[in-house]
Parts: structure tokens; sequence; C-alpha cells
């Protein structure tokens, strides 16, 4: 019993990872299988703020600029300098990464709301400048026909089910790295820093690189989504990259939990795909979801991921009056907050 | 010459619309320490109320703007009481979050009400009056007046009326005020209520000259947060200083660069502001 409570995390990942593969076969719809990628496609992008809110405690509100300008770089790339699409995703990684590199320089100066608020004009000025450079970026009409990825060997992505296992990968390889960092010394300090700078900063830590670091691979994790959305939908218009996209990608992080290795991943799912079914009441939309963004702050800040976690430990304790040793330590370090 | 001084009084005008509107966001932030990013929300919400009273119940104007800051007075302390009051103790980000639910909430909630069209609010000032050969639309004198008279009306409240002080003694030191028996549960519902007001107010005097639209209140929550940022958060002078600043920088950037450029001003302005001094230009110190 004990041996399955403690492996049973591992084997519901195996579980979900092989469902995951297997998602083209029975899900034949197109349009289905669209919405499933596009979940996972703000599923990157939300991994990315997740790093910098989650783990590091900065509510940065620029999210969808960062977002824009990996997709934009992409799609001004492919389409009006025909550069292959492989290496156009990788300058836009390194140019949204590099990008929230230099503005944390002067962003991070500020503190708390200030950051928020500077970053919100962050974010509205790369939106204006998108909306209003026609001669790159197309201006409010956007950019149409960015094209598939090249095929990589004998591997041709020439249409949904193929692109679904590249966003897949991307998907996995994203949460890898969450995973990386939050294990790490480095992660281990973003979280030092999000319970207390001052702390932080007595213990030794370089409040500011590592700030600047969260913000830099939240930057690029957002661009690589924004790369992998201008590819996946082939359109891009100025309207992705403003702030009210940055809102709803908070509501992602919000409903999947905040500093949790899952719950970007099932709140950007769960939610893009409960907006698809709701799409009759397209209108009520964010009639519905504003007042549970404020029960979710007030009620359940750490979202469904505290939830589970907290129903999760009420079983262990159940089942078992001595928890296992390294459940203690696991339960503590979420508890941190 | 005439152009300049025609847009002069553009400026102005545009000048007490955003600092009616940043008084309000600052005093929020001032007193309970909430960037409330609901704020343009609640100025869109009034600009609705003052039409509606005007066109369905044929309310004369002024009366009509007074029923919208009543209005919004009441839904400010709803809001208070519903979404921050519980998070009194919850850390920064999650204020910013649980007003940007709000915003969601009222920006969308008019939509469904109200649709999305334009409205065209009619004004009985439509006529334009000539002063030494300049053509002022009386609209725009009765926004430039009409803010005056609530900004004194603001200042003599907070400085002379008991409640005003009990205000400015929670905005000075929280503990201190609770010691001498201030109820800070009435001053922040007091201070949402006169926020909410004030948005309403500014809205209702400006919505004659552009429209109203549900989303009329997003570009100005921007706007009113590089304000506050600029005065220094909390800041009352500030406000007003930064309200006419970047409403004069606007305009003329406007009619002597190009209209983009005096669309992105304030934020440029913005940034580079924080960027040299992260807590604003005016402010106190942390």
């Amino acid at each position: 019993m004990d041996a399955l409570g403690r492996h049973w995390k591992k084997i519901a990942l195996a579980v979900i990872f092989v469902i995951s593969l297997f998602v083209p076969f029975f899900v034949q719809n197109n349009y289905f299988l669209g919405v499933i990628i596009l979940g996972y496609i703000w599923a990157i992008a939300t991994y990315g703020l997740n790093i910098l809110l989650g783990y590091t405690g900065q509510l940065s509100l620029g999210h969808a600029g960062f977002f824009g300008i990996g997709a934009y770089t992409v799609g001004v790339l492919t389409v009006g300098y025909e550069f292959p699409f492989w290496p156009s995703l990788l300058i836009a990684v390194i140019a949204s990464s590099v990008l929230g590199f230099l503005i944390g320089i002067f962003a991070l100066r500020t503190r708390n709301e200030y950051f928020a608020i500077f970053t919100l004009g962050v974010g509205f000025v790369i939106y204006l400048v998108i909306e209003r450079w026609e001669g790159l970026t197309g201006g409010a009409l956007g950019l149409i026909g960015v094209p598939y990825p090249e095929g990589i060997g004998p591997i041709q992505f020439d249409g949904p089910g193929s692109l679904y296992y590249l966003i897949l990968g991307f998907l996995i390889l994203t949460i890898y790295i969450a995973w990386s960092i939050a294990n790490s010394l480095v992660g281990r300090s973003f979280m030092a820093i999000r319970n207390s700078e001052e702390l932080a900063a007595a213990t030794g830590i370089n409040v500011g690189r590592a700030k600047q670091l969260a913000f830099a691979i939240s930057t690029g994790v957002a661009g690589l989504a924004g790369g992998l959305y201008a590819t996946y939908i082939g359109f891009l218009g100025p309207a992705i990259v403003n702030v009210p996209t940055t809102f709803e990608i908070l509501l992602y992080l919000l409903v999947g939990g905040m500093g949790s290795l899952s719950g970007p991943l099932v709140g950007a799912f769960l939610v893009t795909t409960l907006f698809q079914f709701l799409q009759q009441f397209e209108a009520y939309r964010l009639v519905i979801l504003g007042p549970l963004v404020v029960i979710i702050i007030i009620f359940f800040p750490k979202g469904l991921a505290g939830l589970w976690h907290a129903a999760e430990t009420r079983i262990r304790k159940r089942m078992n009056k001595n928890p296992a040793p390294d459940e203690s330590s696991e339960s503590a370090k979420e508890e941190a907050r | 010459m005439e152009l300049f001084l025609q847009q002069l009084i553009n400026g102005i005008a545009l000048g007490s619309v955003y600092s009616l509107a940043a008084l309000g966001l600052t005093l929020v932030f001032g007193v309970l320490r909430i960037p409330n990013l609901a704020h343009g929300a609640l100025y869109m919400i009034g600009a609705y109320v003052t039409y509606f009273a005007l066109t369905s119940y044929g309310i004369p104007y002024i009366v009509a703007i007074g029923i919208s800051a009543a209005v919004l007075a009441l839904i400010g302390v709803i809001v208070e009481r519903l979404v921050f009051h519980p998070l009194r103790n919850a850390p920064h980000t999650h204020h910013l979050i649980a007003a940007v639910g709000v915003l969601f909430f009222l920006q969308s909630g008019a939509q469904v009400l109200w649709g999305s069209e334009f409205r065209e609010m009619p004004s009985p000032f439509t006529g334009v009056i000539n002063i030494f050969g300049l053509n002022i639309g009386q609209q725009r004198l009765v926004v430039i007046f009409a803010s005056i008279l609530v900004m004194a009306a603001l200042y003599w409240f907070l400085k002379k009326t008991v409640p005003g002080q009990t205000i400015e003694a929670i905005e000075q030191d929280r503990t201190g005020a609770s010691l001498v028996g201030i109820d800070a549960n009435r001053v922040s519902m007091m201070t949402f209520a006169i926020s909410a007001a004030l948005a309403a107010v500014a809205a209702s005097l400006v919505a004659p000259i552009n429209l109203v639209f549900p989303t009329m209140g997003e570009a100005l929550n921007l706007k009113v947060f590089a304000i506050i940022i600029l005065g220094g958060l909390g800041s009352i002078p500030g406000a007003i200083v930064g309200g006419f600043a970047l409403a004069l920088a606007e305009v003329f950037s406007s009619t002597y660069v190009s209209n983009a450029f005096s669309e992105a001003i304030g934020f440029l302005f913005l940034l580079v502001v924080l960027a040299v001094r992260p807590t604003g230009l005016f402010s106190k110190g942390a």
C-alpha cells in the first residue's frame, strides 16, 4: 500500500503521458484536436508566467507582450523574409528572452505594485508598436500565411495531427524545464525571494540577478509559446498581444494554482476547453469569469493544485497515522508560501 | 499661435478629467494600498448611468451627474465589501488579480447589458463661445469649471471635515489612527465611495465630447495609473499635476508630432520615469 502510495504520482504521470500520445488517434475531429493543441500552447505560456509569479512572486502584467514578440518574430521572419521556421523560432525565443532581460534591468528596479504597473505599461507599448508598425507587422490587418514548420528528416508537419506531437513535445520540454528549475538551487532562490526578499538577500542570494533571470526565463517561455501559436494558427493579429491576453494567462495560472508544477497545465487546459464548450455563451464568458477570479483569489488562492494537495494530505493522514519522512519535507516545501 | 491656445484649452479640459479620475485612484491607493485596476471600469459605468439618466428619464445633465456619482459611490462600497475587504491581509498580487476580476465583470457586464455600440451623450452645453478669437466649446468650459469645483470640494472635505480627516489620518498612520478610535472599516468604504464617485463625475463630464462605450475605460485605466505613478502613488497634488502634464503632453504631441505617438507618450514617459526613479517622481519615500 505504501509503495503504491509513494509511487502513485509517477504512475499517474505515465498514464497521462500515454493517453496524451494517443489523443490524435481517438480525437478524429480536427476541431477538438485544435482545442487541445491551443490548450497546450497556452499552458506553455502559463508556465512562463508561473516561473515569475508562482516561483518568484513578481506579478508581470506584460506577459502577452512577450508572447506577441515571439509570435511576431516568427511571423515577420517567415512571412516577410521567407526565413525557415526553425531558425525563426529559435530567434523568437532568444529575442523575447533577451528583451525580457534588458527590460528587466529597468523593470526590476521597481517593486510590488510598481513592477506590475511598469510591466503593464511595457505590455501596452509593445502592443502599440506592433499595431502601428504596419510596414513590419501588417498593423491592424495582421500577418497572414505563417507556414507550418519544415519537416525534420522523415517527419512532416502538414496538419493538426503532426503539429499535435510537435507542440506536445515542446510542452513536455517546458514542463521539464519548470521542474528542473523548481528543484534546483536557482529555483530555491526564486522561492526564497517570493517568501521574503530581505531574508533572501540576508542569506546571500543576489536578489536582483535572480529576479532578472526569472524574468528572462519567463519571457523566453512566453516567446516560445508565441512562436508555436504563430505557426499553428497561421494568422497573427495585434489583439493577441493586448493586455486582455495577459489577464487570460493570469486566470489560467490562478485556476491551476500559482507556484505548482501541474497548475499551469491543468489551469490552461481546463479553462481553454471550458471556453470552447461555452462558446454559445461567448458574451457571458467574462461576466462569469470575473467573479470566478475574485472567488478563487479570496477563497482558494492556491488554485486547484492547492485544493488537490489539501485533499491528498487529508487522505494520507487518514490512511497512515505516521506520514512517510519524504512526505513531510515535501509538504513543507509547498506550504512555504 | 491660435492653434496653440486652442490646443492648450483642450489640454486643460482633458487634464481636468484625467486629474479627477486619477484622484480617486490615488486616494484608494494611499489609504488602502490597493492598486485598483478596475478604476477604469467604474469610470465607464459612471458614464452609462449618466447617459441613461439623461436619455431614458430625461433628468437634467447636472443632476444626472450627481445621481451617477451617488450610484457609483454605492457600487464602490459594494466592491470594497465583497472583494477588497476579505483580501485586506493578502499579498499585494492578490489585490491586483482581484481587481482584474472586477474589471472583467464590469466591462463585459456592460457589453452584455447595453451592447458594444458607441453612444452619443446629449449635453445641454452645445454652443461655442468666442473669446479673443478662439472658438471654445461650452462643454469644455463646463468640464474645466466642474472639475475645479469638485477638486475644491474634495480638498475641503479632506482638510476641514472630521470624516475627511479620518481618511487622511488612516493614510498617514494606520495603527495610530486606530489607536485614537478611527474605524478603519468605515474609512475604507468611504474612500472607495469617493473614488468611484470621482470616476463617475470625470466620465460624465467628458462623455459628451467623446463617446460612451463598454471599453471606454480601458485606455484611461492605463493612463491614470501612469499619472499616479508619475505623481507618486497616494499623492493628491501629484495626481493633479500628473493629470494635467499627461493631457498637455498628449494634446500637443498629437498636434505637432503624430496621433500614434500621442497615444504612447504617456507610457513612454511613465517607463522612463520609473526606470530613473522606481517609486515615482514626487513620492515621499516608501
